[in-house]
């Protein structure tokens, strides 16, 4: 282009830029504000800093990190999982009786969970249900089943669980690679691949989709069934760190992966989620915690304290989000 | 066009019903390859269905559909019009807002798969917009979300000619340039005779007759679901299209004698509408009842908006009744009792709570009154047929105190005996100095009317009073670029 033509050239690029310029903030808020809690911890206590200090703190943010990919698949379609948390506590409660004793009736009855969530898409799609009534409801199911198998804590995970979980990887630990992994892989099949546009069409508008000839039933049980097994993972990963388990073992996961799932920069409806955003806002959720136990705020005031960081991220962004509808 | 021409498509004794509406009625219709073919009619015309029954997204009930020479109506669907190389338009955007340009173009194209296949997309889609739209400084990559209406436009249209390993033989184009500006619009009516000129089939609906006359091979007029006249366009002009449209000599002689109440007296109502550039207002006063005509979606559900706003912020006062049933009018949970009487509240209140033996009262008055034929009032609204459920909203404005009755087409899809129901209490209320609103679709309904105002582009063309009206008028207003 040369500058004969200064003011249509102008015209198109000037809004743009400014445009871009706000959707690249909204896009970097969960980077930013894990990075802000990354350096207030550090600054506060540099012994974290170290291979054990950073171990200690993101061990058990990769169940969370899996719970809030699974919740952020069920808001994909403009639903939301609220059985998540009981689920994982299900499945824990599985992987430390039968999986440990029944090897193979253990990968049944885990195959069985996903088929479940499955039927579950299947359900909510056919008889048009609101997906919160019908996981309110299973969430009771879940958490019936863990107490009929472990009415106490109790349970022994797997040795070879265990032994995974705790690989032990050169410069930074297994979770952080593993967190890595699963944003990556995540991002590359919903936002990059051709089925994953469809998915997402799904849930920007599911009558363009339907008549683009694709069958919506069809999407809502892949992305429950993918969310199924998230969660799965889930709860595996959860009992091989705590090598035993509890029915109320990952309970609050279903509102921290919907507080995930959204300070990532997901949006309840219209199928805007960001998989690597979810990744980055679990992890917020779970370093949040950990600056709290390092200010000594006591642990009654914590959640209170948890939710004031989620606000002020909320309110970042919903600042943003008006950089970006100004004219 | 001497040549024998390849018949794309051919409707023959078509017909679709909606419950007792008959949408379609035995429409024989062909569209040729090599051949741009205008539909035209006014609302309920029937334009609507046919399109979508040509796009597979509905089926039809009887008749023939032979497509490249076989009778597919028995199974015809979406993926069968996409093999046949049938495309649409529609007028409601079916873009997804979360996705990209080039996202939004794979969906539409199964045939863009495998490594590299963004590239592809964006590429196809690029190719699309600048063939029809040059200059037209859209980026694949944005979000739908981001663009203006006009541009979303613009990319649902591009999409439709994207050409993948499938077909492209014809597109419905259906009310294309609703949001584009002259300029745009005027390279996407270039576009359409140079595709046409390659061999493609378009079918075109648009409001704008210079349009459509300057565009098309072959305009047929569609009139209460079936095709009235259908000739080559350079046959028709303005005059004789809009006279095609009307109904055949209507009798005139049972209107009632006409005395205007506008010589005094002040307006209740006065209000301009949004996009209004003369400064022209709409006005309504006592005892008056007020029809809104036009096209659907011309401004008159928003210019009733802002008046029910309005009236609502000055304490006024004002009831609405809804058309669209399900999504503004019924609470679907309630009785039909607690529908009813929702907006009188205030009247039924002993202290601080609700009367329950005035609240049934009223009910049971309304139910005489408007005769919604239940056993009980207590009942849920949905245990109704949709007529009666469009009685009880009826029911819902006039016991409200409100002096202004809002109307937002409310007899979509009701029954002809409730409609002659309802006109007479509408005439019974007026006469006792209420004040009634009604934008209709339906051109007999306007004959109800004691002044008139026809609606395009978000603007009041034209007002009359109902001894001047004539459906011819109202049709060469609601479809005219300009008053000739």
């Amino acid at each position: 282009m040369n500058a004969s033509t200064p003011i249509p050239l102008k015209a198109t690029v000037a809004r743009p830029a400014r445009l871009n310029r706000a959707r690249l903030l909204r896009g970097a808020l969960p980077g930013v504000s894990l990075a802000v809690l990354l350096v207030v911890i550090f600054v506060m206590q540099p012994r974290a800093m170290s291979y054990m200090g950073m171990n200690l703190m993101f061990n058990l943010a990769v169940p969370i990190a899996l719970a809030t990919i699974a919740q952020m698949l069920i808001i994909t379609v403009n639903d939301l999982d609220l059985s998540l948390g009981s689920f994982i506590s299900f499945v824990a409660c599985v992987c430390a009786t039968v999986l440990n004793q029944h090897p193979l009736l253990g990968c049944l009855a885990l195959v069985g969970c996903v088929a479940a969530y499955a039927l579950l898409g299947a359900l909510i799609h056919l008889r048009k249900l609101p997906s919160i009534v019908v996981t309110l409801g299973m969430s009771f199911i879940w958490m019936g089943g863990a107490i009929l198998l472990l009415p106490a804590p109790g349970g022994t995970a797997p040795q070879w669980l265990q032994a995974i979980v705790r690989y032990k990887t050169p410069l930074l630990p297994f979770a952080i690679f593993v967190c890595i992994a699963l944003a990556l892989v995540v991002h590359l099949f919903l936002m990059r691949s051709t089925l994953g546009v469809v998915l997402r069409g799904a849930g920007g508008n599911p009558i363009a989709v339907a008549k683009a000839g694709w069958s919506l039933l069809r999407i809502k049980v892949s992305l429950y069934a993918l969310a199924g097994t998230f969660g799965v993972l889930a709860g595996l990963f959860l009992v091989g760190l705590t090598t035993s388990a509890d029915a109320s073992i990952a309970l609050r996961y279903t509102l921290l992966s919907i507080a995930g799932v959204i300070l990532g920069g997901g949006e309840f409806v219209g199928g805007r989620v960001s998989p690597i955003g979810a990744v980055l806002g679990a992890l917020t959720l779970v370093l949040a915690g950990s600056l709290l136990s390092f200010l000594h705020i006591s642990p009654d005031w914590q959640i209170g304290a948890q939710g004031a960081i989620l606000i002020l991220v909320l309110a970042l962004r919903a600042f943003v989000n008006r950089l970006e509808a100004q004219p | 066009m001497s040549t024998i021409q390849r018949a794309l498509v051919t409707f023959k004794g078509t017909s679709k019903s909606f419950g007792a509406v008959r949408a379609l009625n035995n429409v024989d219709l062909s569209f040729h390859a090599g051949e741009c073919l205008g539909l035209i009619g006014h609302n309920g015309a029937g334009k609507s269905t046919l399109m979508q029954v040509l796009a597979g997204t509905l089926a039809a009930d009887t008749g023939t559909m032979q497509v490249e020479g076989r009778d597919l109506r028995a199974s015809y669907n979406v993926q069968l019009a996409r093999q046949h190389g049938i495309r649409c338009v529609f007028q409601e955007l079916s873009l997804c807002p979360n996705l990209s340009i080039a996202e939004n173009t794979r969906l539409m194209s199964p045939a863009i798969r495998g490594f590299g296949w963004r590239r592809e997309a964006r590429a196809r889609v690029l190719a699309c917009l600048d063939e029809i739209f040059p200059g037209h400084g859209i980026d694949p990559d944005d979000t739908v979300a981001d663009l203006s209406i006009g541009k979303r436009q613009m990319v649902e249209i591009a999409r439709a000619f994207v050409q993948v390993d499938e077909p492209l033989n014809l597109v419905i184009l259906d009310e294309p340039t609703s949001s584009l500006d002259a300029r745009v619009a005027e390279q996407l009516l270039r576009f359409v005779r140079r595709f046409v000129a390659k061999g493609g089939s378009i079918v075109l609906i648009s409001h704008i007759l210079a349009e459509m006359l300057g565009t098309c091979d072959r305009i047929a007029v569609m009139r209460d679901g079936g095709v009235v006249d259908i000739r080559p366009a350079k046959d028709f002009d303005h005059a004789s299209l809009v006279e095609c449209m009307g109904s055949a000599a209507k009798a005139a002689a049972e209107r009632k004698p006409f005395a205007s109440k506008r010589l005094q007296g002040t307006a209740v109502i006065s209000q301009q509408p949004p996009r209004q550039r003369d400064g022209r207002t709409v006005d309504a006063h006592a005892g008056e009842i007020v029809g809104l005509a036009g096209l659907a979606g011309h401004g008159q559900s928003q210019w009733l908006i802002q008046v029910l706003r309005r009236c609502v912020a000055t304490g006024q006062g004002a009831a609405l009744v809804a058309g669209d049933r399900q999504t503004d009018g019924v609470f679907p949970l309630w009785s039909i009792a607690e529908n009813i009487t929702v907006s009188s509240l205030g009247q039924l209140r002993r202290g601080a709570l609700i009367d329950p033996e005035a609240e049934q009262a009223m009910a049971e008055q309304w139910r005489q009154r408007m005769s919604i034929r239940t056993p009980d009032m207590a009942n849920p609204i949905l245990s109704l047929s949709g007529g009666n459920q469009q009685k009880a909203l009826f029911a819902r404005a006039l016991a409200s105190s409100s002096s202004v009755i809002l109307m937002d087409d409310p007899m979509r899809g009701v029954d002809v005996n409730t409609k002659r129901e309802v006109y007479s209490i509408i005439a019974e209320e007026a006469a006792r100095g209420r004040t009634f609103i009604w934008y209709t679709t339906e051109l007999e309904e306007l004959d109800h009317c004691d002044h008139v105002y026809v609606f395009r582009d978000g603007q009041a063309v034209l007002d009359l009073p109902r001894n001047q009206l004539s459906e011819e008028q109202i049709l060469r207003c609601s479809f005219e670029e300009q008053l000739v």
